[in-house]
């Protein structure tokens, strides 16, 4: 080996490992990055996980003890006293959230077909979607308060109270899914209908809904769920009873989130229990009316 | 003449029909509007000079000083921020950078089931687990956590959507000069995508700074001013839930006024956010 090549050898190994030493730092900060998204990913697992492990260890047991007397005995009126009884929570959530149901999806659908088949770009239409999606961020507990100045100081506690505060929460949130699907609607679909002298309000009825109808199910049924996890609300309008109570109109009602509320402020293991158990019902009644939602959501996407 | 009736009635109902859609969508207008009116008029009693001024709230003396409050609700708000932050731009850098095609879609409903577990049982989990067992107590850091968890869904999944509008031109051009995919990242999707993410993270804020039932749980329920975390505080939406029960005529409107200046301050912090990722979202499909 002469000196020269030697030298030209070394020059070359040297600059190589120049390239590689800066690569790999690069290399090196991309790899370090990847790992912490993976990180964050991990991160966001642990409390579904952790609150989910809680829930179902601390929660099952109770719930399915004296089966089926958790779901149907009424509240015990002693809260450090053992034993079950959701039964009037449970009735309570079903009645405030369907009542809720009712009165914000029709209106919500309405509103969302004036925003996309009538308004446009019209001024108002313009402002009535920027307010909608600012109303979504309007806190429950404004709401609960709102709704109790307006009802239940004149009419007392009742289920249509919390039924009227969740309605406003879900207005919002339906005229914003609503208009989503009314745009995936294609066009031709309306003028073939205006071509057949279908009146306007015909064709959005019998031809543009209908072909909307998964994807507003999905959305509605979503905000459902949010809605029947929704406490702050209830505790204005709805009251706390122990009893069941099937009026929609009268007399204090009670529902499960108001219950696990009331209970996990409490220092008697008894009512813990209680409320981790109602915890694991609420939940279970929230992931079922997500899981129907996304099956609708399927459905549409096979249609496509 | 009968067709002409029949176009009568035909123009009748459609012109009900949109009478009673302008009058859906007016709802939304109609119902903010009494919001502010209703609540203000209610609350007026309570706005005094001392309600944004004093640090003392006491029932007993009738002295409704709101400081303590917006501060409990700025700060556990910044803590939840600051942990959310991070993780959400993670998250959504992942599923949208990295996540091989298969893990995209389970990713995404892991977040959106995060956001469907009802705020009560976050709540509940933090007070009794999160609080008990790992020597948090209830304190404005307890919270914060709670609040983080919260959020990270809606900052999460508004972010991937500003993300995934990043053209591909920009990051393979980005790529072909040799950059690794971190360095792509910072040089082409985060400047494209910076509007939209300062509108998520304020979206994020606004949820923090208004959710009520978790807070109520875990903050510690004592009004007061300090930077320690540790330290047991309480928020606006927290003592309006905790304390309305056993409140009389003149602590109601104080607790009312407290929830117009919540209404106040989140409407704000959501105008700007929902103005900052329209015109973002604009700019980006119109480029």
């Amino acid at each position: 080996m002469t000196a020269t090549s030697a030298y030209q050898e070394s020059t070359a190994t040297r600059r190589r490992s120049d390239l590689r030493a800066r690569r790999s730092w690069r290399t090196t900060k991309n790899d370090l990055m990847t790992g912490l998204m993976i990180g964050a990913v991990a991160l966001v697992a642990i409390p579904l996980v952790a609150v989910m492990w809680s829930v179902i260890a601390r929660g099952a047991a109770i719930a399915f003890q004296h089966f089926p007397d958790f779901f149907t005995a009424a509240v015990p009126v002693v809260s450090r006293a053992p034993g079950p009884g959701m039964g009037p929570a449970i009735l309570g959530t079903l009645l405030v959230t369907g009542g809720a149901t009712l009165i914000a999806v029709p209106i919500g659908i309405l509103g969302a077909v004036y925003l996309h088949e009538y308004g446009a770009n019209k001024q108002l239409a313009r402002l009535v979607r920027f307010m909608a999606t600012v109303m979504t961020g309007v806190p429950s507990v404004v709401m609960g308060l709102f709704v109790y100045l307006i009802w239940t100081l004149t009419f007392g506690y009742s289920a249509f109270g919390g039924a009227l505060a969740l309605a406003c929460l879900m207005l919002p949130v339906v005229i914003g899914a609503t208009e989503q699907m009314l745009r995936l609607v294609p066009s031709q679909l309306r003028e073939a209908a205006y071509a057949l002298g279908t009146t306007k309000s015909r064709t959005i009825l019998t031809v543009v809904l209908p072909a909307a109808l998964p994807g507003i199910v999905s959305g509605a049924l979503l905000a459902v769920a949010r809605a029947a996890g929704e406490t702050a609300p209830l505790l204005f309008a709805v009251g706390a009873a122990h009893e069941f109570n099937l009026h929609l109109f009268s007399e204090a009602n009670t529902a499960l989130s108001v219950q696990i509320f009331a209970n996990a402020n409490s220092s008697f293991t008894a009512s813990q229990d209680r409320a981790w158990a109602a915890a694991l019902t609420l939940v279970l009644l929230t992931f079922v009316v997500t899981l129907v939602a996304r099956l609708f959501t399927a459905r549409l996407a096979l249609k496509r | 003449m009968q067709l002409a009736d029949l176009r009568g009635n035909k123009q009748y109902a459609d012109r009900v029909f949109s009478a009673l859609a302008v009058a859906a969508a007016g709802l939304v207008l109609l119902i903010l509007g009494m919001i502010a009116v209703i609540m203000t008029r209610r609350a007026w009693p309570a706005f005094g000079s001392e309600f944004f001024t004093s640090t003392k709230w006491s029932t007993a003396d009738h002295v409704f000083g709101a400081l303590p409050f917006v501060w409990g609700t700025l700060y556990t708000a910044l803590i939840a921020i600051v942990i959310a932050l991070p993780i959400s731009l993670g998250v959504a850098l992942f599923i949208t950078q990295i996540a091989p095609p298969v893990l995209k879609k389970p990713m995404v409903y892991l977040i959106d089931l995060l956001a469907v577990v009802p705020s009560v049982v976050f709540g509940l989990w933090g007070v009794l687990v999160l609080s008990q067992h790992f020597g948090l107590g209830r304190s404005f850091l307890t919270a914060g956590i709670i609040l983080a968890i919260m959020i990270i869904p809606i900052i999460t999944s508004l972010s991937r959507e500003v993300i995934e509008t990043t053209p591909p031109s920009e990051k393979e051009a980005a790529l072909a000069l040799g950059a690794t995919r971190w360095e792509m990242i910072g040089a082409s999707v985060i400047p494209h995508s910076k509007g939209g993410l300062v509108g998520a993270v304020m979206l994020g804020l606004g949820r923090a700074m208004g959710e009520t039932i978790a807070a109520a749980l875990v903050i510690g329920s004592i009004p007061r001013i300090t930077l320690n975390p540790f330290a047991a505080g309480d928020s606006m939406p927290a003592v309006i839930a905790n304390q309305w029960g056993e409140a009389d005529g003149p602590h109601k409107a104080a607790l009312i006024a407290l929830a117009v200046a919540l209404f106040v301050i989140t409407i704000a912090v959501n105008l700007i956010a929902t103005g900052i990722v329209q015109r973002s979202m604009k700019r980006s499909r119109g480029a």
